[in-house]
């Protein structure tokens, strides 16, 4: 993935903070990147290269910690991520078809995001709400017993909120004209 | 003054503050609003909202308490009210417009709104507690009894309830007569192996060197598993008290809880109780006056399911990836940083207060002679009532099911239970009187495992299940094992093939033997177990493996290869649109004769219809084989 122009900058910046914060021990290595990843959203080449450096460890190793665990990704998340259960409970309650919904609709496949950069698509293994299935986390926001209507009404609201936030700023830069 | 004197003294000083800040409490209404993950899910924040935006533009002087999860999930979002004069009230699936209505009628007006509430939650002439219905009758709370009824974020809730008792108590006994009490309540880890607590504290007491650590496991990566969630979010002291008691008894200096990255909330609320008992003195330099030091960090888990795993979760501590090792040596002798380390659930530790408190013959009072103590089981799936139970081991799946769990849904008859996750099993209706505790489970191929119980019934394909678990394992084996990470693939494809309708007659044969030699060839839990899924619904439900495999039939309709969707024109009604708008994809059609049929080329097998068709109709039905010719025609 290319960076864009002041991106690789900012992330060396934002990894030094935290390398700062959390000191150069093998031992933290984890909480380092759960760290990085919060900040960026993912955990971008050049970061995990840094990482590297300032703890003497190999690259690879660095790299086998964040494809080992489900909680990293290498690459950047859409500004709204959702998260489809895929526990026992969801599954029986019919979470592939929540998820087949999402893929359709947004037209992408789990762990993908669509190219306008909105929306990422991921499955988690079970988020503990298993009484509530089938169960999407949204942004941390969890939806119960979602079904494939449902799936429509949560993407109609962010489209509402996207149109709304559009004509809001247009209203404020018909006003700065006019004034 | 001796050392046990300032110990008890402190305690008691620190009892006693609280009880008057509790008692405080009860001078006035209290409303408690259980806000866990499964509340907020089903709209608890918003309830509590509206309680305190109520109560604040009324100025009544009521007290808004955010609390855990009391374990009726079926009827979250639950809120309780206390008010004095009236029994403390239980209400279920509160909404803003009941909030606002028990605002009112009760809070003001001294009307309780009976007919909202679930139950009560102490003895009274006026309304059934919890233990006046067959739930109440068939649980025994032990870990679970204060979860929803204390506010997590408070110590001093905790303290009033008896909290830390147990740990000022093992302080002024000696280390040996507390493994010793422990190891006489014949405890066994409720992570789902069973393996006696006592001993590995034991071991990890003998073994040599200063430095020792303790780890709460709270990874709790069973896909269909809550109860760590729910503790860790609801009563996060009680697990603390539990390490710290551990730590005392095998003399080690710091301690760890490995929670799941997944659990935020659950995080966010042990950070607070480390704070608040480290501000008390229960946690750090000289607890409770005494001579003995300990503090614990949180160490977050990046979501691995192998990392459960004792030797595989202190890779991780150490900043590796979580690849299980041989044991022996075991962690209680060589563990993390190759120190004497023992690592606990969050249930067994819970249990250790409670046992210190009231001594280990009370503890073995309940449950069987081997396994002894109650069982906390995640019901989920079809059964009406799902939720967190606590039930006294030896109780069997038939009560789980029917008096606990009251029964399936919509009357359906009952099918299977899947309990432990994946490395359980499937059990048929022939087990439902088999006695829940560690050994008989697993002579009936299944495994406690961490307490997931998913109730089936005859919509659920045993074959997909099957392939469900394998998938999963199958995502999560480290890679490590060639018999797991290359035959767990072999298995799932096997699988897939099968439900896809694609099986041979030889592959039930096949996928046995794959069983057996994944289960002899991996070093770790996971490998071992992961084939139990596939060998239990082999064992008890080969009709169905023969059916998708000769007949091209999913029994249950479940496998969405060998379904279709159909619209019987003998039920269907000309005066109804409903499924048409139901449809995402525009299959439907209305046909000339005013009725309605699916493309079947364009149906993608959503559900959508068959649950948007009017009861009085009915018409949208699946059947197995598939329909071959195009529908509408």
């Amino acid at each position: 993935m290319e960076l864009q122009g002041g991106e690789a900058e900012m992330i060396y910046a934002e990894v030094e903070g935290v390398l700062q914060r959390h000191g150069l021990e093998r031992e933290k290595l984890i909480p380092i990147l759960q760290d990085v990843q919060s900040k960026l959203g993912y955990l971008p080449k050049e970061a995990m290269q840094q990482i590297s450096e300032a703890l003497r460890i190999p690259e690879v190793d660095v790299y086998s910690v964040g494809t080992f665990y489900n909680q990293f990704r290498l690459n950047p998340p859409g500004k709204h991520q959702i998260k489809v259960c895929m526990g026992t409970a969801c599954h029986m309650m019919g979470g592939h078809i929540i998820l087949e919904s999402f893929e359709r609709r947004l037209g992408i496949k789990e762990g993908e995001t669509t190219p306008d950069r909105e929306f990422s698509l991921e499955r988690v293994a079970c988020v503990g709400c298993c009484a509530l299935a089938p169960v999407v986390v949204v942004d941390e926001k969890v939806e119960a017993k979602v079904s494939p209507i449902r799936v429509d009404g949560i993407l109609l609201a962010f489209e509402i909120e996207s149109k709304k936030s559009g004509e809001i700023e247009k209203l404020v830069e018909e006003e700065g004209r006019t004034q | 003054m001796s050392a046990t004197g300032t110990i008890i003294q402190t305690y008691e000083s620190l009892k006693k503050a609280a009880v008057g800040k509790v008692e405080a409490l009860k001078q006035k209404p209290l409303v408690l609003v259980g806000t866990a993950t499964c509340g907020r899910a089903a709209g608890a924040l918003n309830v509590l909202q509206t309680f305190r935006n109520e109560i604040s533009c009324r100025n009544l002087d009521v007290e808004v308490k955010e609390v855990g999860c009391i374990g009726h999930c079926y009827a979250e979002p639950v809120v309780i009210i206390a008010k004095p004069g009236f029994p403390a009230l239980c209400y279920g699936s509160v909404d803003e417009g009941m909030a606002g209505r028990l605002v009112v009628d009760f809070l003001i007006n001294d009307d309780p709104c009976y007919e909202f509430a679930m139950a009560a939650l102490e003895p009274n002439d006026q309304f059934p507690t919890f233990a006046d219905f067959p739930r109440g009758v068939y649980e025994k709370k032990i870990i679970l009894a204060d979860c929803g009824l204390i506010d997590p974020e408070d110590i001093d809730h905790y303290l009033a309830h008896d909290g830390y008792a147990a740990l000022a108590k093992a302080l002024t006994m000696d280390p040996a007569e507390v493994l010793e009490e422990i190891k006489n309540s014949k405890l066994r880890g409720r992570g789902g192996a069973g393996f006696p607590t006592g001993l590995k504290w034991e071991a990890c007491r003998n073994a040599s060197g200063n430095q020792k650590y303790v780890i709460c496991n709270a990874d709790e990566g069973d896909p269909g598993a809550f109860m760590d969630r729910a503790i860790l979010e609801s009563n996060p002291h009680q697990v603390l008290e539990g390490l710290i008691i551990a730590a005392y008894t095998v003399g080690a200096g710091q301690g760890y809880i490995y929670v799941r990255a997944e659990y935020p909330l659950a995080v966010a609320r042990i950070r607070t109780a480390l704070e608040q008992a480290r501000e008390k003195r229960l946690l750090g330099e000289s607890i409770l006056g005494s001579n003995f030091n300990f503090d614990i960090k949180i160490f977050q888990g990046s979501g691995a399911f192998v990392c459960g795993e004792e030797t595989s979760l202190i890779a991780s501590i150490e900043g590796f990836a979580g690849v299980p090792n041989h044991r022996p040596p075991y962690p209680a002798q060589a563990g993390l940083h190759r120190k004497p380390t023992v690592i606990n659930n969050v249930k067994t530790l819970s249990y250790v207060p409670h046992i210190i408190r009231n001594g280990s013959g009370w503890f073995k009072s309940i449950g069987t002679p081997d396994s002894p103590g109650t069982a906390v089981f995640a019901l989920a799936g079809k059964v009406v009532s799902t939720g967190l139970a606590e039930v006294p081991m030896g109780t069997t799946l038939r009560t789980l099911v029917y008096d606990v769990g009251n029964g399936i849904k919509e009357d359906k008859p009952f099918k299977a239970v899947q309990i432990g996750g994946p490395s359980g099993g499937c059990l048929p209706e022939s087990a439902l009187d088999l006695s829940i505790d560690f050994d008989s489970l697993q002579q009936a191929g299944a495994m406690m495992g961490s307490g997931g119980l998913v109730v089936l019934d005859e919509d659920d394909c045993m074959v997909e299940i099957a392939r469900f678990f394998l998938d999963f394992t199958q995502k999560e084996s480290c890679g490590k094992c060639t018999f797991c990470r290359l035959g767990t693939k072999q298995m799932l494809d096997i699988l897939t093939e099968i439900t896809e309708g694609r099986g041979k007659p030889e592959d039930i044969d096949l996928l046995w033997e794959l069983a057996e030699d994944i289960k002899a060839g991996s070093l770790c839990g996971l490998g071992k177990t992961a084939p139990n899924p596939v060998l239990t619904t082999i064992r008890y439900f080969r009709h169905e493996y023969e059916a998708h495999i000769q007949e091209g039939r999913c029994p249950a309709l479940m496998c969405k290869e060998l379904i279709s969707y159909a619209i019987i024109p003998e039920k269907c009604s000309k005066l109804c649109n409903v499924c048409i708008g139901s449809c995402p994809v525009e299959a439907i059609y209305t046909r000339d004769d005013m009725l309605k049929a699916i493309y079947l080329d364009k149906c993608v097998k959503c559900n959508s219809c068959m649950v948007a068709c009017p009861p009085q109709y009915k018409a949208v039905v699946k059947v197995s084989p598939p329909i071959v010719e195009k529908g509408g025609s």
